[in-house]
Parts: structure tokens; C-alpha cells; sequence
């Protein structure tokens, strides 16, 4: 079972209570990309064993959507933040880099 | 015009918990900047209460009072029969705001579960931390209740309030009637 702090209303908030929104940080790559980026954008996906960044959405709570990291081997959350941003900000990374040193994902390390 | 009647025609059940519908309640959802001078004013001039709401916390006495839905919405609760009066003052009050405010009065249900056991009525139902440290009265949470959306909040008496859907509030008196069974007291909280 999954616990998550909605950074919107502050709420520790059950999985249940959520959405799922799939992967976080998925740049759109729309007219004039080239049919490697398009694919790409649409299909690629990571699948981690370990550090993840998802989106999900306070479905039955506040409404909002939000951004969490997480591991997925032992589903230890390091922190929620806002969905009105393109990266993880630096106290997720210094978290995820304190419990796991030398994690990456996609461009983030 | 025709009569207006709530869902289940305040309906109740007595377990380890008392479990009644409340009948017609007024009911505004707003819309809008909620660090808003105007709107605050308009709201505590709509709802009678001195000021809004701290975030996941309900102002209510009564029939009217406001509720903090999520960071850009309020539920203002005000008497069935003068919902139409308040709502065109508070348009008319925020005419010059960025906000939207709709009657959903006839759109929901309302509960009211009183007793020693109604945390743990409460508890078999929603993933929420019922506990005494965690939630006290006025304490505003929105949820579900099983498989449907609710909110609820605690009042002073620690009974509670709950508000759902009207086209799922048989699914919430029945939930509410089986999880308040006689004898199904847990003892935790």
C-alpha cells in the first residue's frame, strides 16, 4: 500500500484515494519533431527497478494533480511535489540522493 | 413550484452509532482565489462566519457554515430556503473576481453520524486517520466512503457530518447502516 502527501491540501493521502497518471517529466514533442522523437514521446517508457518520478492526482480528495518520487523495489516514498514544474526539485534529489547514492533517471541524477 | 425533498426523506438507522440523512441543506460550491479580500468578504457575509477556513478545516454552525474543499474551492452550506437570495449576492459581490459559484443543493445528500462509535463508523469506511490526535472537531476531509467520493468534518460534539452525491445516497445509508451494526463495535479508536 502506497501512502502519499498531496502538496496541495497536505493530506497524507491512501492510494486509493488517487489516480494514477503515469510517468512523470514526459517532454512533448509535437510539429517538426522528427518520427524517432514522436515515437519516443508516445511509446517510450521507463520501467525502473528503483528511483521513479510519476504523476498522480488527488482524485477523490482536493482534485490535484501532483508529482511524486518513489522507489519501486520498496515502494519508499522520498517526497510529492508540484505538477507546475518540468524537473524534480533539488530537496527530492538531495532525498532520493541521500537514501540512494548515484541513482539517475532519464536526464535527472 | 414543486416540493423539495431530500434523497432519502430523512431516513435513520440506530446501531453503535446513529446514522440520520439531514434533510434539505443549501448548499454553494465556489470557485476562485481564495487569498481574495472580496471573496473572503463575500463569503463570511453569505455564511455568517467571521472568516474563512484554514486549509482541510470547516467553519459551521449549524445550517451554514463553510467548508475548505481544496486550495481554490470553498462549500458554503447555508439554509435550504435561501440559497437563491445568497447566491445572487455573492455573485453580484464577486462580479469582479476571477470565480464561479453554483447551487448544488438538490445535487447532494447529507449525513450526520452521532455517537461514541461514529470514528469508527467512520473508520471501517474511509482511508482516513480517525484517531483522536488526528482528527479533531472541525476537521474537514475529503474522501471516500468505499467506492464512492464524500467529504465529511467533525463538529464540536465530535458527531459527524457527511456530505455525498445525492444519486449514490442509498449506497452511502447503506454503507453507513452495515458498518454501524450492533455488536460490530472494534474498540480502537
Amino acid at each position: 500500500m502506497l501512502i502519499l502527501r498531496c502538496p496541495y491540501c497536505g493530506n497524507d493521502v491512501d492510494e486509493t484515494d488517487l489516480a494514477p497518471g503515469g510517468e512523470a517529466h514526459i517532454r512533448r514533442h509535437g510539429p517538426g519533431s522528427t518520427d524517432a522523437e514522436l515515437t519516443d514521446y508516445l511509446f517510450q517508457r521507463e520501467n525502473p527497478r528503483g528511483v521513479h518520478f510519476e504523476r498522480w492526482r488527488h482524485a477523490a480528495g482536493c482534485g490535484k494533480w501532483f508529482h511524486a518520487a518513489r522507489a519501486t523495489d520498496t515502494l519508499q516514498v522520498f517526497g510529492t511535489y508540484s505538477a507546475q514544474t518540468t524537473e524534480p526539485p533539488q530537496e527530492i534529489r538531495d532525498a532520493i540522493t541521500k537514501a540512494r547514492p548515484g541513482w539517475s533517471w532519464r536526464e535527472f541524477s | 413550484m414543486s416540493d423539495a425533498v431530500s434523497a432519502l426523506g430523512g431516513v435513520s438507522f440506530d446501531g453503535i452509532a446513529r446514522i440520520e440523512e439531514c434533510g434539505l441543506q443549501g448548499m454553494i460550491t465556489l470557485r476562485g482565489d481564495l487569498s481574495d479580500q472580496a471573496l473572503a468578504a463575500a463569503v463570511t457575509r453569505a455564511t455568517g462566519q467571521k472568516k474563512l477556513p484554514e486549509a482541510n478545516r470547516a467553519r459551521v454552525a449549524g445550517e451554514s457554515g463553510v467548508c475548505w474543499m481544496s486550495p481554490d474551492e470553498l462549500l458554503l452550506l447555508v439554509p435550504y430556503e435561501e440559497v437563491g437570495g445568497r447566491l445572487e449576492a455573492l455573485v453580484a459581490a464577486l462580479k469582479d473576481s476571477h470565480a464561479l459559484a453554483v447551487n448544488v443543493s438538490d445535487a447532494r445528500a447529507v449525513f450526520r453520524v452521532t455517537g461514541d462509535a461514529a470514528r469508527e463508523v467512520l473508520a471501517k469506511l474511509a482511508p482516513v486517520d480517525l484517531s483522536r490526535d488526528a482528527f479533531q472537531p472541525g476537521r474537514f476531509r475529503r474522501t471516500r466512503l468505499a467506492q464512492v467520493p464524500a467529504a465529511f468534518w467533525m463538529e464540536e460534539d465530535e458527531s459527524f457530518r457527511i456530505v455525498c452525491f445525492r444519486s449514490v445516497a442509498d449506497y452511502v445509508f447503506k454503507l453507513l447502516k452495515v458498518a454501524a451494526q450492533p455488536g460490530s463495535k472494534v474498540g480502537v479508536l
